[in-house]
């Protein structure tokens, strides 16, 4: 502080004090052009802002598009939409809302989630607004409220279009469900086009065609008080609705397939092989979509999560599954084309086969082994034998390769969200996937659908498809044709382009050894599924199989004393049907089914039987076989 | 040591009734500058009923915030200057770091790093250099003869330059020019020379084109240009600046009357109770209305100036003067936007804007000008 002293402290002060009057001179400056500005506004400019304001008093609000239907292929309503009750309270109006909320929970069942909803709303808008207390009122409820209309001041109950899925749980993994918009989707979407929407398509079909379900939103310009309160309407840029889907379900074949698999959780899928129109997808266990509409309950929810067997997940397009023994008629095909195995010749099966270095032989399911058998034999007794030494003989890569031209390891291209890809291993695959070099070992499994390898059951329905066409590749797809609003007839939707190129055979005979390898498994004196085939007025071409793993990664070790029962084997099945000229291709998985012939066959043949023989379908096919 | 004496030769205005007395002295608050923050409040909250559509829920909120602030302002009055003068560094230090916390470990907020959680609470670091940068540049140069000369100047304005730096790059260009006018008037008031202001002035406008094309971001550079022309963006950015203009000037000389701008009850307005809270104001009580309120402001700042005119030391002359620009330059910036005069910076109207933060910062500042205020007899006994 010694230098304190010295300070010319009666100098500094005269210097800050000048200083303080510059800036109080420069305040007062700007204060005078700040007071200016605004009187350039407010008083020079008052007849312009004024008649700007007057214009400003006309407010723009959205109008919501109604929704597009969605229709199976006979026409039956899947999707609609039906006016709902919502329960809306005007607070304005309202003299005591703590003794009006008292006073509706006696007639109307209020939750604890709309109240703070209610509560929430209240606060971010106007008096005047309506504010909505309840989505979905019960008849009932509506009943009661209008004979306690007098009791309370200000609330209303109004009519709102509201999603409705008649058919419940009946193909909601197909045609989805719409639920409360979320941020994160908001985001996604072109959310001016969302002003006025309260739902937005969640999953399935309402999901993937959502752009054309939608509809434009439109706009009410409405005339406006001092207040803001809606004096009347001046205009309407009305909404455009939605495009009605025209589906190629059958909703009618869609319950028998879900009935067919009873308590299995499972999928079937069934398409027609000569477009690729999905008939049928079913995976259970499912869930009723209206649940979800007006924003599920957080109860609804966590009872869903709990069930057993994910209700919400859709194991058609996402169920990825050993295909085990189904991809044999495929397998035999590619190795007789190949160059592998001359199909006429002669096999012969004891019942184990041995790597050459490897001790640990690999055995067939049959005990004993099946003796002396040709491709189409093999096929029809699924001689695990035949194939392990085919496979070793083929090698992975050409295996890869033929399987690949078949669909294996893509995805089936179909117009539903969230398909996910099947496993066609390969050298390479492992490589970047595991890490390893391949074994022969690995080869050997890969020749009956076991190891690496996996396949969603939509995929399979399509690969048998694609053998039910002597090659030619259909991608699935649901929707068939769609409907713009004001237009009378539907148009059809232009096919999209198959995933898969065809596949072409030198010798096309080839085709005939693995149909008739599998119209075999059916018809045969000695096939796996001729039990399920009794009485059958058509022919029909099938193949068992069994997918021993469940739950394992395919790099996790597999020890059947502790794996429970309920984890273990798969039942698979596929299908088309007639032989000759199919209609239908079916692929069937029922978890812990057992026996593809006990388990998953029977369920194919009752969506084969529901097709062709009450569907009608038959007659048809009868005489275009004749024709031929 | 700081025990409050008696009044002898009481020289403050409002000092005059034994009440309003009693107040300073015991209270160590200035009864002038409080009533008169204590009538801006309150119209604050009387546009905001207004401006919420007449929802008291968040009113209520706005007066508890009002009511911490307040008393942060009275407990910051009870420290004597010395213990500002003596926490200045330290104080400052501390901020500096926090900023620098804020670019590592800050809470991204819809773009900008501006917020550090700390589990119990989020704040915004860059309020506290509202007030730790004009305490310490008036430690520095107060603590030797002023005006201060070329080394110590430069200091100074590193020191400003670094915090205000750190703010614009979170970036929040509304609170860096504050901090900078905070710092910046200190400088200033303490007798920077002018030759250095104009060259000052002078690099600023040759690194503004550097700024444009270096230092701004998409939506900065986007203001400006909605700023020179709204009506190339009437729809977005441009819609605020066109309507908030209407609802200024259909208020006219006498306004529409409380509660009933229809502008502002419309939703034409957007942010109408943050930083477009004005527009409210202007629409309901008119150009009247604006000049009672442009006039309390100006009292405000008036009796800042004041205090630093009749503070008893370099430290206090500087420091209260620079608070009280520093307030000058928060609702000048504010209306300026607000009425298309200046471009769109993001800073809300003090005390009247909806808010809580900024609300404490301010009035902690008005805690440490009363107490320079009236510390005063202290120090020369």
């Amino acid at each position: 502080m010694s230098l304190d002293l010295l300070r010319d402290k009666a100098g500094e002060s005269r210097v800050v004090r000048r200083r303080l009057l510059v800036a109080g001179i420069a305040v007062l400056l700007l204060m005078g052009l700040l007071a200016g500005r605004i009187a350039m506004l407010q008083v020079a400019g008052y007849q312009h802002y004024a008649s700007l304001s007057q214009e400003n008093r006309v407010r723009i609000a959205p109008a919501e598009p109604t929704r597009g239907l969605i229709y199976d292929r006979d026409g039956r309503l899947l999707a609609e939409n039906v006016p709902a009750f919502r329960l809306t309270v005007i607070p304005e109006q309202v003299e005591d809302m703590d003794a009006l909320l008292t006073g509706l929970q006696e007639i109307v069942e209020l939750s604890a989630t709309d109240i703070e909803r209610f509560r929430d709303l209240r606060e971010r808008q106007r008096r005047f607004q309506e504010i909505p207390l309840k989505l979905r009122l019960s008849e009932s409820e509506v009943a009661r409220l209008a004979v306690n209309r007098h009791r309370f001041p200000g609330v209303e109950v109004k009519a709102h279009l509201t999603r409705f899925y008649p058919y419940g749980a009946i193909g909601s993994h197909a045609i989805g469900y719409v639920g409360r918009i979320s941020e994160q989707e908001l985001r996604q979407v072109d959310a001016s086009q969302y002003r006025g929407s309260s739902v937005i398509g969640k999953s399935g079909v309402e999901r993937f065609y959502e752009e054309r379900l939608h509809g434009e939103m439109g706009l009410v310009r409405l005339e406006t008080n001092a207040l803001g309160r809606t004096l009347r309407t001046l205009e309407r840029d009305p909404p455009v609705p939605g495009e009605d889907l025209h589906l190629t379900l059958d909703i009618e074949l869609q319950r028998v397939a879900e009935t067919a698999l009873g308590e299995h959780s499972g999928a079937v899928v069934a398409i027609d092989p000569r477009d690729g129109a999905v008939l049928a997808l079913a995976s259970q266990p499912g869930f009723d979509p209206n649940l979800f509409v007006t924003g599920i309950t957080l109860e609804d929810f966590r009872g869903l999560q709990s069930q057993p067997g994910t209700p919400m997940f859709n194991r058609a397009l996402r169920g990825r599954y050993p295909p085990g023994s189904v991809i044999k008629p495929f397998l035999g095909l590619a190795a007789a084309a190949h160059g592998t195995v001359d199909p006429d010749e002669e096999f012969q099966c004891n019942g184990l086969y041995r790597l050459p270095n490897v001790s640990r032989p690999w055995r067939d399911w049959k005990r004993g082994g099946h003796g002396e058998i040709d491709l189409t034999q093999a096929i029809a007794q699924s001689c695990d034998i035949y194939f392990y030494d085919l496979a070793y003989e083929m090698g992975i890569d050409a295996m890869h390769e033929w399987m690949t031209g078949f669909g294996f390891g893509r995805p089936s291209g179909i117009d539903l969200p969230g398909e996910l890809t099947g496993v066609m291993p390969s050298r390479e695959w492992k490589r970047t996937n595991r890490g390893e070099p391949w074994y022969h070992g690995e080869t050997v499994n890969t020749g009956i659908g076991q190891g690496y390898m996996l396949a969603t059951p939509v995929q399979l329905a399509a690969s048998t498809a694609m053998l039910a066409n002597a090659g030619r590749p259909v991608r699935p797809h649901l929707v068939a044709a769609t409907e713009a609003p004001g237009e009378d007839s539907a148009s059809r939707l232009a096919p999209a382009e198959p995933l898969v190129a065809p596949v072409t055979l030198q010798n096309p005979a080839l085709w005939e050894e693995a149909i008739g390898g599998m119209a075999e498994v059916m018809h045969g004196r000695r096939g796996t599924a001729r039990a399920v085939a009794e009485d059958m007025p058509y022919r029909m071409a099938g193949k068992t199989g069994t997918a021993q793993v469940f739950g394992l990664a395919p790099d996790e070790e597999y020890d059947e004393d502790e794996i429970p029962r309920e984890l273990r084997d798969h039942a698979l099945f596929i299908a088309f049907a007639p032989v000759g000229a199919p209609r239908i291709a079916v692929a069937v998985i029922a978890e812990h089914g057992g026996s593809g012939s006990g388990t998953a066959a029977p369920i194919a043949r009752q969506v084969i039987d529901a097709w062709l023989l009450e569907q009608g379908e038959l007659p048809d096919v009868a005489a275009d076989v004749g024709e031929r | 040591m700081w025990l409050p004496t008696s009044a002898n030769g009481e020289s403050s205005g409002g000092g005059g009734a034994a009440g309003l007395g009693l107040v300073q002295r015991r209270l160590h608050l200035d009864a002038t500058l409080l009533g008169m923050l204590l009538l801006l409040s309150t119209v604050g909250l009387v546009v905001l009923y207004s401006a919420f559509g007449e929802s008291l829920v968040q009113v209520e909120r706005q007066l508890i915030r009002l009511a911490i602030a307040f008393a942060v302002m009275v407990v910051l009055a009870q420290f004597p200057p010395l213990v500002y003068r003596r926490w200045a560094p330290w104080v400052y230090a501390a901020s500096l770091a926090l900023l620098v916390a804020v670019l590592v470990a800050g809470e991204l907020g819809g773009g900008a790093r501006r917020w550090l959680d700390l589990g119990v609470v989020r704040f915004q670091p860059s309020e506290f250099m509202k007030i730790a940068l004009p305490l310490l540049v008036a430690w520095l140069l107060a603590d030797r003869e002023l005006p201060p000369g070329f080394g110590r100047t430069m200091l100074a304005l590193l020191l400003i330059a670094l915090p205000v730096g750190l703010i614009a790059v979170q970036p929040d260009l509304g609170t860096s020019i504050l901090v900078a006018a905070a710092g910046g008037s200190v400088l200033f008031l303490a007798g920077l020379r002018w030759r250095i202001m104009a060259g000052l002035l002078a690099l600023l406008a040759a690194a503004a084109p550097m700024l444009w094309y270096f230092g701004m971001q998409g939506y900065q550079r986007q203001r400006v240009l909605t700023f020179l022309d709204p009506e190339r963006d009437p729809l977005g950015a441009g819609y605020n600046i066109i309507q908030s203009k209407i609802a200024i000037g259909s208020g006219g000389l006498y306004g529409k009357g409380w509660l009933n701008g229809t502008q502002a009850h419309l939703d034409f307005i957007p942010e109408r109770h943050t930083d477009f809270v004005f527009a409210v104001l202007a629409e309901e009580f008119g150009f009247i209305g604006v000049l009672l309120v442009l006039a309390l402001y100006f009292a405000v700042v008036a009796r800042g100036l004041w205090i630093a005119h009749h503070a008893q030391d370099s430290f206090g002359r500087l420091l209260a003067g620079g608070l009280a620009l520093t307030f000058f330059v928060y609702f000048f910036v504010n209306i300026g936007m607000v009425s298309g005069l200046l471009p769109v910076v993001g800073l809300p109207l003090p005390l009247i804007s909806f808010g809580g933060s900024s609300l404490v910062t301010l009035l902690a500042a008005f805690g440490i000008l009363m107490s320079i205020h009236t510390h005063r007899r202290l120090w020369s006994s």
